[in-house]
């Protein structure tokens, strides 16, 4: 009897926390200026505005706060951009110190099941993990593994809903739905910068229509002339009042990894 | 967390990459203590009924050459007040890695895992079992080898060569989850004349293709499974493990169908020479389901059923010749990381004969664990190797600091 496996739950690549915003227009939509429209050229240009980053590397951390508890995880991100396809990424925890050493590795896929790898060290086992569970909450945080997927085409149908400004940016207001039954919600609401295409704030709904949580994104930085990255991401929960706060921090590009970086023979060594 | 990186404390794995000078080592691991009462009378007058242990298992690697060549030593060791042959001590890992562009080569002592199911690992061959450490079976003694892995489109290939066996320790007189009569430690025979130095062989061909996992493996050499033989020690019976040269040919497969998972491991073992293990074959089938998000606070259920057989006697077969496992995973997905593994393993031949275990873990702060762990045995038959171990149920509650 051995199913003394710890399972540390499946976790997705974590260094474009915007929006899903493309989505195909819907026939009846396809005129230029319906809301649907505009909504889907929005999403295209944000997308396009994120192409050719070719692979990177950040450490990321996550505060929990809950009421006056504090708690932190730390890991590093590893992500390689696949042309025509999703990213593949690896995660690597450090904190807490009982899942050190923990590594996770992802293959998302545009039209297919997502491919999951989780490596125990205790047992230097690798397990397959089954992908359909993206509404849980990672570690035990106000975020759901969906909101740390990557950026990937045709995962929502949404509709531009009107412009607004926001801490004095002018920003497009863009609901998207997602397309993915699984989804744990119904819709999201995402400001996005006239100027740079960059999510600042998304609301998301549960599939009682009603607000969950809000997660507001800060402190933009500039890589390779090109790359916005939010420094923070606040995610509260509306229904607990919790609050769960992730900092990424040394952004790398052109760190040189490939597709031999990404397998489950570099999972078993990822230290 | 003690970090003994030089020169930086903390530096992404790209700066390392860029830094072809640059040295990465750390240390980490964990010390535990444990306390285990055994609630039913022993079988045997000397058993005793309760147990305090303490372990400490520390890991220290290092890295340098970009990342590409590593030094990786884990240490174990557990102090048992109860049974000194539980008071054991081990170099899990102790081994020189280099990486090429499409192949590994590792050296020294080391721990390598194959298969898919839960209940139990039958293509798992390269290491021996850690007997004494618990009663699940999932640890494992280091193996001293030289692993050679090819990495192609086509899947993996990983070549063994493994110079020295280890045996395996057993619980001694004062100790419970043993056989009866006890299993001598230090009397085992070995069919080969070069007894532990017989130099084994692994190769092991496996792929993963969209939602299938398949893997092939081949070993030849020193059974890590022991038969059992009956001498006299002193005025009493006893037990000495006898170690046969065999052939073992293993497949495990799996399939991810949504939240889905079918799992196959199968093997054929056959004696090598004047061996006096006899031929066999045993497989293990079954799948995995997970129900994610059952209540409002976002549990996950994940459920297991596996059926096991094996075509030798009961006796030999150990308890999977004909048996069914099921059990769960529930995960809180707390701040707490709070879970609760559960399972059973029926006897379909025999209704008395079952195993179950109950073992729930949580987080207290950032760095420790508790762990409490509850295993029942059931057996009435003397020729089920269950019925040696029929009084040993046991709750066990520890403590886990990670450093």
């Amino acid at each position: 009897m051995s199913i003394r496996t710890q399972f540390i739950a499946p976790f997705v690549s974590a260094l474009c926390l915007c929006t899903a915003l493309l989505a195909n227009g819907q026939e009846q939509n396809n005129t230029a200026n319906s809301p649907e429209a505009i909504g889907l050229s929005i999403a295209k240009e944000m997308k396009a505005r994120d192409r050719g980053w070719v692979d990177n590397s950040a450490e990321m951390e996550m505060v929990l706060h809950n009421g006056k508890r504090e708690s932190r995880r730390e890991m590093r991100v590893l992500s390689l951009e696949v042309a025509d396809d999703g990213d593949k990424s690896m995660t690597i925890f450090d904190s807490p110190n009982d899942v050190k050493g923990t590594a996770f590795l992802s293959f998302t896929h545009t039209n297919a099941m997502d491919d999951q790898w989780l490596y125990l060290p205790a047992l230097k086992r690798v397990k397959r993990i089954a992908s359909k569970n993206k509404s849980g909450p990672f570690m035990g945080s106000e975020f759901a593994y969906e909101d740390l997927n990557s950026f990937e085409v045709e995962q929502y149908d949404y509709r531009w809903l009107r412009d607004e400004t926001l801490d004095g940016q002018d920003c497009f207001v863009v609901e998207s739905i997602p397309r993915d039954e699984y989804s744990g919600y119904s819709k999201q609401i995402s400001w996005i910068d006239k100027t740079h295409y960059r999510a600042l704030k998304i609301d998301f709904y549960d599939h009682k229509n009603t607000l969950l949580k809000t997660l507001t994104l800060s402190d933009y930085q500039l890589h390779l002339d090109k790359f916005w990255r939010p420094t923070k991401q606040s995610m509260l929960n509306h229904k607990n009042q919790r609050r769960t706060e992730v900092y990424l921090r040394n952004y790398q590009f052109g760190t040189g990894l490939d597709e031999s970086d990404f397998t489950e023979n570099s999972l078993k060594r990822a230290r | 967390m003690k970090k003994l990186s030089l020169p930086l404390l903390r530096l992404s794995v790209a700066a390392i990459a860029l830094n072809p000078l640059f040295v990465h080592s750390e240390l980490l691991g964990y010390i535990g203590l444990q306390g285990r009462v055994y609630p039913t009378s022993a079988a045997e007058a000397e058993q005793g009924s309760e147990t305090v242990s303490a372990v400490i298992a520390p890991e220290w690697f290092t890295q340098w050459n970009d990342g590409d060549d590593s030094f990786n030593i884990k240490a174990f060791y557990r102090y048992d007040s109860l049974d000194s042959e539980r008071s054991h001590g081990d170099l899990r890992e102790f081994y020189w890695q280099h990486v090429g562009p499409s192949w590994e080569l590792s050296i020294g002592i080391n721990r390598v895992f194959w298969g898919v199911t839960e209940s139990q690992h039958l293509v798992d061959i390269i290491n021996q079992t850690d007997f004494v450490e618990s009663a699940d079976g999932e640890d494992k003694l280091g193996q001293p080898m030289i692993h050679f892995a090819s990495i192609q489109s086509w899947g993996v290939i990983d070549a063994f060569i493994l110079p020295h066996f280890r045996p395996r320790e057993f619980a001694g007189q004062d100790g419970r989850l043993r056989s009866i009569p006890a299993t001598l430690n230090n009397q085992e025979r070995y069919q080969s004349d070069k007894e532990d130095e017989h130099i084994d062989y692994a190769l092991r061909w496996s792929h993963y293709l969209g939602d299938w996992n398949l893997g092939l493996s081949w070993f030849q050499g020193t059974s890590r499974e022991p038969l059992y033989e009956v001498i006299i020690n002193g005025s009493d019976f006893a037990l000495a493990p006898y170690y046969p040269l065999i052939e073992q040919s293993g497949i495990d497969a799996q399939y991810i169908s949504g939240d889905w998972l079918w799992k196959l491991e199968a093997i054929h073992r056959r004696g090598l020479g004047h061996s006096l293990a006899e031929d066999m074959n045993a497989s293990t089938a079954g799948f995995e389901y997970t129900f994610t998000g059952i209540n409002t606070r976002f549990w996950d259920l994940g459920v297991l059923l596996e059926y096991s057989y094996d075509s030798r006697s009961k006796a030999q077969a150990g308890a999977f010749q004909n048996d069914i496992f099921s059990g769960g995973r529930l995960s809180l997905n707390d701040i707490a990381s709070t879970e609760i593994l559960f399972g059973i393993s029926q006897d379909l031949d025999d209704s008395d004969s079952r195993s179950a275990v109950i073992e729930a873990s949580t987080r207290l702060g950032d760095t420790m664990r508790l762990i409490t762990e509850l295993y029942h045995f059931r057996s009435k038959q003397t020729a089920d190797p269950l019925y040696s171990i029929r009084r040993d149920s046991y709750v066990e509650l520890g403590l886990e600091y990670y450093f």
